[in-house]
């Protein structure tokens, strides 16, 4: 019976000793914070994607509470409402950002630009863009391994296999840019999302001389320069053979997509416009397995080389997480 | 017998095909295409322009800087232009065109097939002459061989070794080479140990060559100072650490040249080429390639001049044979498969090599079991599986930590794994962004330098 008194004593005077201590060691060292800042978090999504630029939601809500004024400050994934509420918590107005969409920006499909070779190694467009080429003759557009796929928390872009291209989910897509970070090429554009997601892009990055882009894949931009003829709001430029579209400028009057010899500029979300190709730009255009380049019976023979599957399938994941 | 001590790999040498086919010359194209960049640093300038008449053996391109060689026209004609073109991976690279007409030389140049022995130069004087001839190392690499005979003040060389290892599977050029002009490379070796000033060199050759260790054996009787190595069979022995390791026991510590722990190593071929410079003043304007394969028709070794289109190589080979899977410029275990066969021949090219449909599909991956074979056969002593992971999870820092720098490319990781994981695509991309990393710290820290001495 003693034993237990004094145990109970003892321990209940340790405990007490060390709870006043705690007390006074949290009043000394304590960390002033901004209870805003938790509330900023409780609103923002959670997806701790990047794509505002800061390294997740906790870090964006800090920024917020720091910041003067909400101008630049944007949730690519609440979007405006998110940033609303923000606003609201901070009592500051939130700037309207503009919705964004990624873009890809290559029309290369398996039988515009034909394959002349297929890449033994691990399918990865970071790798295979340190090896070589890839596997069309064109040097700039997609490589299509998907490292894109891989990227993409939001499940919103999907390898097309009819095409060889990534395709983007634009309901899904939040225009975070992982997939624009992860790929080697940059095909990948963060654009405006435009009016009812209407919007006039090249789908082409290819700067190569007109006759070479045009030997490698059909869709490729030439830099002929028609488009920005024909453009009566001053919004296209044509720098380094390649045709480029500013989306502030455009009014979407379509006129260049009707003047494009080679079906390169693409009026996404809106009706087709029928229209003949321009049959021949460039006289030899691609022939069987590409005219340059291997024997074409070498090209048939790569041509029915089975493609591995990735190595680190995780890893690839993780690392665009972090 | 003497080989390197950490790792290393047994790959079949499959060298029969080619082996002891006699050199045979490849007919002048008739359009030649010459890259300005043909060696390791800064690229040649074009000293040419479209319209210029121009003979073997003249200068068309001057070296960019200390650590860069000078490029001579392989052909004589008229310059078509100076225009980019693509390499083998179809990436764009600068190049002059020249339209070839005849097979005229430059007048200095001693076309004689005399073996001259006599050498009056003084060191320094044929230092320069390596340096103005172009001369890199052939072996692969192609490190500018001059920057290599001026070692940096505070290191002394001792030795000179000499790269006949070839341990490239399928590949012969080097064989055959020694077997017939061992006499010139003896000689070429003999000014190299002038120029650097010492007095021994050890000829490393593999044992499944019997007949050149003999060969060179022989001859180096009257060559006081040299010394045939012969060597057991392991690969990468032909790797400059390795080869160190092998023939003088010495380990080059890490992110250090060979001039380190004194020692300079040229190959064969290079030494081939020092000799033609130096005594017959002949620029490095050609380089022996073998060509091979299982079912090539008329596999063997052929001394190309450069500027002629692989194609043209391979036509004299009996062409492309119906089933291959992949064309391979080099050997098999170091070699790149080749997107195209337009590129011309240059001093990179060592080989080509045909591998068969079957041989070139790669086997799926497997998961890692953990059973460290990779680590057992890397020669630079890495973990190959880590630096591996490393780079899939893109942590550059910690491969750069791990000392990925030190990866030689050999490719021991993934020839050996059973697993069949594509360690070395992994760890190559990751050296690679490692690599960008260091310049960039570089630049930045240079940059920052020259403004704080504006400051000042």
């Amino acid at each position: 019976m003693k034993i237990i008194l004094i145990s109970l004593l003892v321990l209940g005077l340790t405990g007490l000793l060390a709870a006043v201590l705690l007390y006074l060691v949290a009043q000394k060292f304590k960390v002033e914070e901004d209870p805003r800042i938790d509330e900023v978090q409780e609103v923002l999504p959670g997806a701790n994607c990047g794509g505002c630029g800061f390294a997740g939601c906790r870090a964006m809500a800090e920024a917020c509470v720091k910041a003067t004024s909400l101008d630049g400050l944007s949730c690519p994934v609440g979007g405006n409402a998110t940033m609303t509420k923000v606003g609201e918590i901070l009592g500051m107005a939130a700037a309207a950002a503009e919705p964004k969409v990624a873009v890809v920006r290559c029309n290369g499909t398996c039988e515009a630009r034909p394959k002349t070779s297929v890449f033994g190694g691990t399918r990865s467009c970071a790798i295979m863009s340190s090896m070589y080429i890839g596997e069309t003759n064109c040097g700039f557009g997609c490589l299509g391994c998907g490292d894109c796929v891989a990227a993409c928390q939001f499940g919103a872009i999907k390898m097309n296999p009819a095409t060889g291209l990534p395709e983007v989910d634009e309901e899904k897509c939040t225009a975070c840019g992982a997939c624009a970070k992860a790929c080697p090429k940059n095909v990948i554009e963060i654009r405006k999302k435009g009016d009812d997601a209407m919007r006039l892009v090249v789908l082409c990055v290819n700067k190569d001389k007109g006759a070479a882009a045009r030997k490698a894949c059909q869709n490729a931009c030439i830099g002929c320069g028609k488009c920005q003829t024909v453009c009566g709001s001053e919004a296209i430029t044509v720098a380094g053979n390649l045709a480029y579209i500013d989306a502030d400028k455009c009014t979407l009057c379509r006129e260049c997509e009707k003047a494009c010899p080679t079906g390169a500029i693409h009026g996404m979300n809106m009706p087709i416009i029928e229209k003949a190709k321009a049959a021949a730009v460039v006289e030899d255009a691609p022939a069987e397995g590409g005219k340059k380049g291997f024997d074409p019976r070498c090209a048939a023979i790569i041509k029915s080389l089975p493609t591995p599957k990735a190595a680190y399938p995780n890893m690839l994941k993780m690392a665009q997480k972090k | 017998m003497n080989t390197f001590r950490i790792g290393g790999v047994h790959p079949h040498d499959n060298k029969e095909f080619s082996a002891h086919k006699q050199i045979a010359a490849v007919p002048l194209p008739q359009k030649a295409i010459i890259p300005l960049v043909q060696h390791i640093g800064a690229p040649a300038k074009a000293v040419v322009a479209k319209g210029d008449k121009v003979l073997v053996g003249q200068v068309i391109a001057e070296a960019g800087g200390f650590v860069s060689a000078p490029v001579h026209s392989p052909v004589s004609g008229t310059v078509a232009k100076v225009d980019a073109t693509t390499d083998a991976w179809g990436l764009p690279m600068p190049a002059i065109f020249i339209d070839v007409e005849g097979d005229e030389w430059l007048p200095e140049i001693d076309r004689t097939a005399d073996i001259k022995t006599e050498c009056t130069l003084e060191p320094k004087k044929i230092i320069n002459k390596i340096q103005a001839a172009g001369i890199v190392g052939l072996g692969g690499a192609c490190f500018p061989t001059h920057v290599k005979l001026l070692p940096p003040p505070g290191k002394v060389a001792e030795v000179l070794i000499v790269n006949g290892v070839e341990c490239e599977p399928y590949l012969t050029c080097d064989h055959q080479l020694m077997l017939e002009r061992g006499e010139q490379i003896m000689l070429g070796i003999d000014l190299v140990l002038k120029a650097l000033g010492i007095k021994r060199a050890i000829i490393g050759i593999e044992k499944n060559k019997p007949d050149a260790i003999a060969h060179m054996a022989e001859l180096a009787k009257k060559h006081p100072g040299v010394e045939v190595k012969p060597l057991a069979l392991k690969y990468p022995q032909g790797g400059e650490k390795q080869l160190i390791d092998a023939c003088i026991g010495r380990q080059v510590p890490s992110g250090c040249l060979p001039i380190e722990v004194g020692a300079v190593v040229d190959n064969v071929a290079t030494l081939y080429a020092i000799y033609e410079a130096v005594m017959k003043n002949k620029p490095l304007i050609s380089r022996v390639m073998t060509v091979t394969g299982k079912s090539v028709k008329n596999p063997g070794n052929y001394e190309v001049r450069f500027g002629t289109p692989l194609a043209q190589v391979i036509e004299l080979a009996g062409g492309i044979p119906e089933d291959t899977g992949k064309i391979i410029g080099g050997g098999p275990m170091m070699g790149r498969a080749m997107q195209n066969v337009d590129m011309p021949c240059n001093k990179r090219v060592s080989g080509l090599l045909f591998m068969k449909k079957d041989e070139s599909v790669r086997v799926e991956p497997e998961n890692c079991i953990r059973c460290g074979k990779c680590v057992d056969a890397c020669p630079m002593g890495l973990e190959p599986y880590m630096l591996a992971k490393l780079s899939a999870a893109q942590n550059w820092d910690k491969m750069e930590q791990l000392n990925v720098m030190d990866c030689i490319d050999c490719g021991c990781c993934l020839f050996t794994c059973p697993s069949h994981r594509p360690l070395l695509d992994y760890i190559r991309y990751g050296k690679g962004k490692v690599g960008g990393n260091i310049r960039a710290r570089q630049m930045a820290a240079q940059a920052a330098k020259a403004a704080a001495e504006a400051k000042k």
